[in-house]
């Protein structure tokens, strides 16, 4: 440093030093400015669209706040009532359950066939990409909907379509999965001889099967989620019972129900943790 | 190649082999523990959730037929030969994807805003004390579980029918979601920055905002613009119960069977939800691209 300078540095002299530097910043500083203007800006109009006046609000939350008056204390009602919301829970993990495995275990071929690495087939890669991608762009609800034509009310219809959304999910994943293994155990096995299932026996799935597992346990835990309000289309589970415990107004039962929900919930994301721990912790850790 | 291979004498071999079965067996038996666990909760699910691969088989056409009869106008033509007639209501039916993309947009702003300084309080290493940093935690993940549907579904009741109820749903839901997230982000950054404005006399605040916010906003950005794209999927689900966009339109189309009505609604979504995608893709490739400068 110059020793010209005064303890605490020429101000001046620094800006002068270093104009352009404090110019680009003085820049940047003012775009992020002007983007935050501009979306507090949307926000106000999107407020503004969806009717949001401060009235209205006043009014619900006044609403709002009988409403959390009211769930005091959560219970059930009755016994009767306690056993019949422990059935739909178990139901509820019932079809989570099936529909992640099932779909896992249809998926898995297919994002085999789908990986380009692995049958070489592009046509193949874009036709079951897109299956997936608009497999996925319908929302399990709306497959909900569709089953329950098909197998009629009730948990299987919500199986079914938790399944079918989880093929589009696992299908993508899976393939991309399988796409980013490492080329050279490949080139191993082929190169003594294997043939291309030898490969994906011996060369592909040992890599992927932690990354895999991991993707599904994670799938589990958000299907759990997501089965639990699937029942307000008639897809089975406790969704149902929540849906017109709410219609009714009950709400010292909703608030149980929905403690019901999240005490489970927890159990299972704690559950999937250990698993997830058991399988993959004790091989080398799964990439992100 | 050689027809004869060199091997270990004898001696050597058979505990080598040894080792090998018994590591192979103990293999095997973990492999036939977890398979047998997998079965019996397979069995159990499948009883409790009534599947019955019976039903579906005999009823397997009707999916086809469901599909069939979306894509099959009254006059008994394909849809696709007369776009005006499939799309009839383009107009309205735009106005409420319009909808739902402002109510996605309204809730993740607001659960930004809320979820922001929730975040700092929840983090371990900028929380003032264990108790303000369990109840910000606890308070996170209580939002994060609740489903946006059951929010949207009391909302509801509360503040009546239409989009603010599903956007009030979402922002919770998002406050959850994105807090939890930005937490676990701000646990893991340096931390010197942070004792540098200490050290020269910064306060609190202005920790937060010149040692931590510059560290973070990036990653948070991204991270909201991922919420943005989930909560366009929830939002199109929310008008079901009767919370506004979209979804009212289409199971109303569903469960009234007006066929045609379902396959060019869910086509509107399919369409916008990948234009959607495609653009905050872009807009996070180019926020990594400032991360890694």
């Amino acid at each position: 440093m110059s020793s010209e300078r005064a303890l605490f540095g020429d101000v001046t002299l620094v800006e002068k030093e270093h104009a352009e530097l404090i110019a680009a910043a003085e820049r940047r500083a003012f775009h992020s400015l002007m983007i935050g203007f501009g979306l507090a800006v949307l926000l106000g109009l999107g407020l503004w669209w969806i009717d949001c006046s401060p009235l209205r609000v006043l009014n619900g939350l006044s609403r709002f706040g009988e409403i959390l008056m009211r769930i005091m204390p959560p219970s059930p009602g009755s016994f009767e009532h306690f056993l019949i919301y422990g059935r739909a829970l178990i139901e509820t993990l019932g079809l989570a359950l099936i529909g992640t495995l099932a779909a896992a275990a249809i998926a898995l071929p297919l994002g085999l066939l789908a990986a380009r690495n692995i049958t070489g087939s592009s046509l193949l890669h874009f036709l079951l990409r897109r299956l997936f991608d608009i497999i996925r762009g319908i929302d399990r609800f709306v497959w909900a909907l569709i089953f329950v034509r098909v197998v009629g009310l009730g948990p299987f219809a919500g199986a079914l379509a938790i399944a079918i959304s989880n093929i589009g999910a696992f299908g993508k994943l899976f393939c991309e999965t399988f796409e980013n293994a490492d080329r050279r155990p490949v080139e191993g096995v082929l190169s003594t001889g294997g043939s291309r299932l030898h490969a994906v026996r011996f060369a592909i799935l040992p890599e992927v099967a932690p990354v895999l597992l991991s993707q599904v346990l994670y799938y589990f835990e958000s299907d759990t989620r997501s089965a639990t309000v699937i029942g307000i289309v008639g897809a089975g589970g406790i969704g149902l019972f929540l849906y017109e415990e709410i219609r009714v107004l009950e709400w010292t039962h909703v608030a149980f129900l929905i403690l019901m929900i999240l005490i489970t919930v927890a159990l299972i994301d704690a559950l999937s943790g250990v698993l997830r721990r058991w399988f993959i912790g004790r091989r080398a850790a799964p990439k992100a | 190649m050689a027809a004869h291979q060199m091997l270990l004498p004898p001696g050597q071999l058979a505990p080598l082999e040894a080792d090998y079965a018994k590591a192979r067996s103990a293999k095997r038996f973990a492999a036939m523990l977890v398979l047998a666990g997998v079965v019996i909760a397979v069995v159990g699910a499948g009883h409790v959730s009534e599947i019955d691969l019976a039903k579906l088989w005999a009823n397997r056409g009707e999916l086809g037929d469901y599909f069939n009869r979306t894509l099959t106008l009254d006059s008994g033509g394909r849809t696709w030969t007369d776009p005006a007639e499939w799309f009839w209501n383009l107009k309205g039916w735009s106005l409420l994807l319009f909808e739902t993309i402002v109510m996605s947009y309204v809730g993740t702003a607001l659960g930004f805003i809320v979820g922001l300084p929730l975040c700092f309080a929840a983090s371990a290493n900028l929380a003032s004390s264990g108790w303000t940093m369990a109840i910000a935690k606890r308070l996170l993940e209580l939002l994060r579980t609740v489903p946006d549907l059951v929010f949207a579904l009391i909302f509801v009741e509360a503040f009546g029918l239409g989009p603010l109820a599903g956007v009030l749903a979402l922002a919770l839901h998002s406050t959850g979601a994105l807090g939890k997230l930005f937490s676990e982000f701000v646990e893991n950054i340096d931390m010197k920055p942070v004792e540098g404005v200490i050290a020269s006399g910064g306060g609190k605040l202005a920790a937060i905002r010149f040692g931590v916010v510059p560290q973070v906003l990036s990653g948070f950005a991204s991270y909201t613009l991922l919420r943005f794209e989930i909560n366009v999927r929830e939002a199109a689900v929310l008008g079901y119960v009767g919370a506004g966009g979209i979804g009212e339109k289409l199971i109303e189309a569903i469960r009234k069977f007006y066929y045609t009505d379902v396959s060019a609604i869910l086509i509107l979504l399919i369409v916008t939800v990948f234009l959607i995608d495609m653009g905050t893709d872009r807009l996070r490739a180019g926020l990594a691209r400032a991360i890694v400068k």
